[in-house]
Parts: structure tokens; sequence; C-alpha cells
């Protein structure tokens, strides 16, 4: 066993997975994930339970797998999170977990990742869900949202002994786990359902199609429906464009409506009704993770994609495995380019892009180099779809139905302590719907940190 | 699942639903929209409201079966059901927002075209129930297209017609009817509410716009979630871009770029092999264009 190398996790090759939507990864199998998981050192002081949002402990189950216990392993994980097939997937284990482990200073990082993800698939396969302890305490809470805030923030109550009601605004539940990530990264049939299945057997009453906000709002859900608390999950969904001229031709979409076709709708399955037209060429416009997804799926319909970046590679926002995936099924990055105008056709289609190069100055507030044009240097880019992916808020439906919920500029939910509080009573808040948009798994350790807040505002009231 | 309560064939291929839904039903208001999905494969269709009843929990809507997804709802029979129906969404007419006093004195002239008729019921119902009975102008292709007209004859002052093919009421276009009424009576009407195929609101628009006649319409623009999310329902409104799912459905008539919201429109007319929208406004286009 080579202490410096991970066990190589097995993926479809990159010309065949470029035709189909089936998963990239094959994830470990059981010798493998038993071999992985030995390397680990089972660290005295674990840097990478620190440095994990919903702080897993990492080494324990680790340590379960080692000795085959996967039952065991699986346990010690759904201590902390309700989502581990998803997070073994989704999660930027690099920049967490896996950023601290301390064979990565003279090797790879045990893949904790791949780990988690293998137990997550086992305990799906055999059948193994999240046990409930807790006898019923008679109170009742209502959680806004389906997504990865929502349904951690459920299943926390749920195991406290709480009455949890879920609203989903969409016809599905698991919000950008179904809406956003498309099925190559996380399968949604087997992964996405089965782990929201298990909140749902825990006790949590899922309740689709309805809007809070419109169907009802949150005073209206702790008033007449008595409820005894509410925590608002809802997320960072609406698009961003770049106010650019030419933004509203015939081929312009944002990456959510993309992704929303593709993924929540199936629109890439023929028997299927939803649509979806790609054009021969697609520029995705942006760089993170939502761009990666678009411009991969794009490349799934049979388009020539191309990302275009304002800043450099090493700038991206995405996760390194993205870009890399990207690159390998053949994506092109045209870098340090910004869009000016979307030009069209007398029928009102878009036939190209008007870019300027960039170059980087100083480093803004983000301490990212700051991108800035070069005088004279625009160009037109030929592209029949433009997808911008450039970021989302937070949807304003909530804040605007709900009086005294404080919001930012930016119209984030004000969280006014670390533990979701919102300046109204009785409601709580947590995830991209108070951050803007980041990751799966900052908002479902936000949301363990309301739940015991919610536990705790209701407990106090007794 | 929401069932089909009722279902009445009120028109060639035009089929009115009775759908159990009570959160629906318990805050819809006139002017907003549902979406509607058959079965699981199926598209979320959105669809105007055109009658609620909150004690009794359901919803009424209209379709016309011209594209493939309608057909698909048009298939399921009363006692079965669809498999998602999400609403009430979108904004309320804003007309009722207004001081119920200042609204009695208000002579509103609506305009219905085609299965228009049905989103424009219950705003005339809350009206009436406020004490306000307007006139409306019902417009169709030809007779066997005139629908709620019983309905609409309720809740309003005068209902007054008019069919392409002159097969009931006056020959012509809603836009006839509405010239001649403004030229015998000039200043009489406060607010027109003009509710059909693009084409015709924007016709409407276009001949209020000069006579300073205030001209609310309601779009029916391409959509998937109905929450913000996606952005396919994006308008220009004053020069400034709105999102027909929040924002709207509702818009100032004078201040909508038509030309913009009917190409986008059109963007999956290919995918769609025949929709529903597309094909009404493509016959009543052709009508228009014939005429010229």
């Amino acid at each position: 066993m080579k202490l410096t190398k991970r066990v190589p996790v097995r993926e479809q090759d990159p010309e065949i997975r470029r035709n189909n939507f089936d998963e990239v990864s094959f994830g470990y199998n059981e010798e493998e994930a038993v071999a992985e998981a030995s390397r680990c050192l089972n660290c005295k002081k674990p840097m990478c339970v620190t440095d994990c949002p919903v702080s897993i402990d990492i080494p324990g189950f680790i340590t379960q797998v080692k000795s085959r216990n996967f039952k065991e392993a699986a346990s010690i994980i759904f201590r902390s999170s309700v989502l581990p097939a998803v997070c073994g997937r989704v999660c930027p284990q690099e920049t967490q977990c896996e950023g601290k482990c301390i064979l990565g200073v003279k090797g790879e990082a045990v893949a904790i990742g791949k780990l988690e993800r293998f137990i997550g698939d086992w305990a799906r396969e055999n059948n193994f869900s999240i046990p409930v302890v807790a006898e019923p305490n008679g109170f009742r809470v209502a959680v806004v949202g389906s997504g990865p805030a929502g349904l951690t923030c459920a299943g926390e109550l749920a195991s406290m002994g709480y009455e949890v009601t879920v609203f989903e605004a969409l016809h599905k539940a698991g919000g950008v786990l179904e809406y956003g990530i498309p099925e190559f990264r996380l399968p949604k049939e087997k992964v996405v359902k089965y782990e929201v299945e298990n909140i749902r057997r825990m006790g949590v009453n899922i309740i689709t199609n309805a809007v809070i906000g419109k169907a009802g709002n949150i005073d209206g859900l702790l008033t007449d429906e008595g409820f005894d608390a509410v925590f608002v999950g809802t997320g960072a969904g609406l698009p961003q464009f770049m106010n650019i001229p030419g933004e509203n031709l015939n081929g312009v979409l944002s990456a959510n409506e993309f992704l929303t076709r593709i993924n929540l709708m199936k629109a890439y399955d023929d028997d299927f009704d939803t649509p979806v037209r790609t054009g021969q060429r697609v520029a995705v416009v942006g760089g993170g993770n939502v761009a990666m997804d678009a411009a991969r799926a794009a490349l799934r319909l049979g388009a020539d994609v191309t990302v275009v970046y304002r800043r450099s590679a090493e700038e991206l926002p995405a996760r390194a495995e993205e870009v890399h995936h990207a690159r390998e099924e053949g994506i092109s990055f045209m870098l340090l380019t910004n869009p000016l105008e979307v030009l069209g056709n007398d029928q009102g289609w878009v036939t190209g892009l008007k870019c300027i190069r960039m170059e980087l100055a100083e480093p803004d507030d983000s301490g990212r180099r700051r991108p800035v044009p070069v005088k004279d240097s625009e160009f037109i880019f030929k592209t029949d779809t433009v997808i911008m992916s450039l970021g989302t808020s937070p949807n304003p439906l909530i804040a605007g139905t709900t009086p005294n919920l404080e919001t930012d500029r930016r119209g984030c939910v004000k969280a006014i302590d670390e533990n979701g509080t919102t300046t109204r009573e009785g409601v709580f808040a947590a995830g991209d719907a108070v951050t803007g948009s980041a990751t799966v798994i900052l908002a479902m350790g936000a949301a363990r940190k309301a739940a015991k807040a919610i536990d705790q505002f209701i407990k106090s009231k007794i | 699942m929401y069932r089909i309560i009722e279902k009445k064939n009120i028109g060639p291929e035009i089929w009115q639903m009775k759908v159990h839904a009570p959160r629906v039903a318990k805050y819809a208001m006139p002017g907003q929209f549902v979406i509607v999905i058959t079965d699981k494969k199926g598209e979320r269709i959105p669809l105007t409201i055109c009658d609620y009843n909150r004690k009794e929990g359901w919803v009424v809507i209209v379709l016309q079966t011209v594209g493939f997804s309608t057909k698909r709802m048009a298939a399921l029979n009363q006692g079965e059901a669809f498999a998602d129906f999400v609403g009430p969404l979108g904004q309320a007419s804003l007309f009722i927002n207004e001081e119920k006093e200042k609204l009695k004195n208000k002579r509103f002239i609506f305009i219905a075209g085609g299965v228009g008729a049905a989103p424009v019921y219950p705003q005339l119902k809350w009206l009436a129930e406020n004490a306000v009975k307007p006139d409306i102008i019902l417009g169709a292709r030809s007779k066997e297209q005139l629908i709620l007209l019983d309905e609409l004859k309720e809740v309003s002052e005068n209902v007054f017609i008019a069919t392409n093919d002159g097969s009931a009421g006056e020959k012509g276009f809603v836009t006839d009817v509405l010239k001649k009424l403004i030229d015998e009576k000039p200043g009489y009407y406060h607010e027109c509410v003009a509710i059909g195929p693009m084409i015709m609101m924007k016709s409407v628009a276009d001949m209020t716009r000069g006579l300073g006649l205030k001209t609310i319409v309601s779009l029916n623009t391409l959509m998937i979630d109905g929450t913000g999310m996606c952005g396919a329902c994006r308008v220009t409104v004053g020069g400034k871009v709105k999102f027909t799912c929040v924002d709207g459905p509702e818009f100032d008539g004078h201040e909508v770029n038509f030309e913009e919201a009917m190409r986008r429109q059109g963007m999956y007319r290919k995918e769609e092999t025949e929709s529903h929208k597309c094909n009404i406004d493509k016959a009543v286009e052709e009508s228009h264009n014939k005429k010229a």
C-alpha cells in the first residue's frame, strides 16, 4: 500500500460519457473503499472534522469502513448528515476535509468524499436508513424549501421529536439537487429521490407544489396553520443577467432555465414532453460550478461548447474536478474574455457575442485579481446559443411577503447570529437564502445550527 | 394528485375543467394563474385561473387542445387527476387594490379574445361582487369559439361580440368594435383590460395608446417554474426587463415590447410540434394578414 497515492476512482471514458447523461464517476467498490480507508492515519486531532461544515466524525466512519462495518460507518455519518450519497458526490472536499488531511502534505489526501459516497450508496443499496429515536414532543415546525438546507433542518428537527412539514414550490422535492445539478454528477432517481425519501421515513411531511408567499405566507404558517416556528431555506434561485444589449434575443437563456429544463423536466430524454434547444454552438458565460454543469449538459446534447470567463484559469470558481472533467470531455475555455453585447439576426435569433479581451490588475475586494478590459481588443465570437451563468440571488418572494423579515441589499435574509436567527421572531433562515449562492454543504451546516436554535427557541417558550 | 371534478366541452377543442386543489383555491385572486402537469412525463403548462371556490376547494381552468401537451391534458377524464397543479402564481389584477368607492365610478371596457375569456371571467366576477359592472367585447374566429357567454353576461353591463367570419355579432375584430364604441362615446371608458392572443393585445394597445386610454394586458409567455427562477418569461416593459411570472402577468399594454414578446414566445416553436398558444397566434396573425 502506497501511502502517498489514493486508490483511483473508476470513471466513464470521456469519449463515451460526452454522449450520455449517465454518472461520470463509478465510485469505489467494497475492495477499493476498504483499501482507501486503510490509508487514514486516524489522527488524534483530526483536522478534517474541523473543516467539515457538518462536523462528520470522519476518522470514526473511515475506521469502520476499514474493518468492513459499513452499517456502523453509515450510522456515524447519519449522526451529522442526512445526505451522504449527495455530499460524497457534490461537496468541494478538496477545500474542506481533504484539504486539511495530513497525507495531503506529502502525497494525496484520503479520498474522504469518495468514501462518504461509498457509504451513502451502501446504505441505500442495503436499505439502511436514518433511525429516529426521539419521542414526538408535540411541537410543529414549518420548513420552507426542500433543498439541502430545508432537508437538513427537517431531518435534525424530526430526530429531536418535532413534527415537521416541508413546503416545496416545485413538483419534486430536493431543490437545487433536482433542478440544478445534472444527472451525470448526481443521479436523481437513484440518489436524490432516495435521500429525500429518507427524510420522509423520519416522519417529515413534504408538501410539493406549495409556493409559500403565494399560496399562504409565513404569517399564516405561524398563526392559522399553527406552527411553532418557521425555517426559511428557500435558496438562491433568482438568475442574474449581464444587462448588456441583446440579452433578450432568442437563444439567450439563464443557466437556471437550461438546467431546469434538463434536470427537473428531463428535456434530454425524448420520452418527456419539455423541449430544450442548444443549437450548434453554445457559449456559456461564467466560470462557476453551474457554468460547468450547463456547459457539460449542452455538450451532451450535441453542441460545440465554449466557456467564456473574464478572469484566468486560476480564478475559475468551479471545483478543479469539474473543470478537469469539462476539459476532458472537450469543452473549450475562452478565458480573460468578457461579453459586451449579444448579436442577432433580423429574425431576432442569436448569431454571436461581441467580446473584449481582459487582463488582470490588482486584487479586488474578493481577493481575486480584478479583470480590466484591454483597449481596442473587441472581437466577435460566433455562436447560436448563449447561456448566462453569472450566479443567482435569493428569490424575493418570502422577504416580500413577511413583515419584519429584514434582508440586505442583495436580497439575502439577514441572520442576526450564527444560528440563523432572523429579525422576525420565530423565523429562522440558513443556506443560500442567507448567504447568496454557495455550496450544498455550507447550507447544510448552517441549517443544522438553525435546527438547534429552533429547538432552543421553542423550549424557551414553554 | 389533483382530481378533475368536472370536465365540459365548451367549444371546438376547448375544455373546461374543475379541479380539486384546495390550497390554490384558498389563495387564488383574479388575474393569477396556475401551472399544471398532466403526468410525470408532462411539461409544466401555465394556464390562467377561470374560477375558484374557496369553500369547496376547487379551481376551474380552460384549455384549448391544439398542441401536443394540451391534447394530453384534455385526454384526462372526469374522475382522473393531474399529477401536479401549483398556484396561485403571479400578481393579482391591479384593480383589487383600488379604493372600493373610486372603483365603483370607474368605467372599464374588457376585451377577451378566444380563450382569453377564461381569465377575464374571474375579474368581472370580482368586480360584480364589488358593485362594478363593466362592458365587455368578446371576440373569436367564429360563433362556436365564443366561450363563457352566459357567465360573462351575468357579470357585465353590456356584452359586444365580434367574430372574424361574422357568424355572431359584428363581423371583424375586437378592435373594430372598440373603435366604434369609443367613436360613439369618446372619453366614456376610463380603463381597458385586454386578454387574448398576443397579436390581439398588441392591436388593442396600439389603438388605445393614441387615445390615451389606459390598457392592461395579461401576457402568456413561455414559462417553466413560474416563481421567478428561470427567466424564460422575461419581457421588456417600459424599457426594463420584467419576469412575467412574478412581476406580471398583467402589465401596462402601452409599455410592453410586443415584438420582442411575440418573438420570444416562438422560441421553441420547432420543438413544440404545434403548440397551444402559437397556433392561436398564428391563426389570428394569418387572418390579420389576409385583412391587410
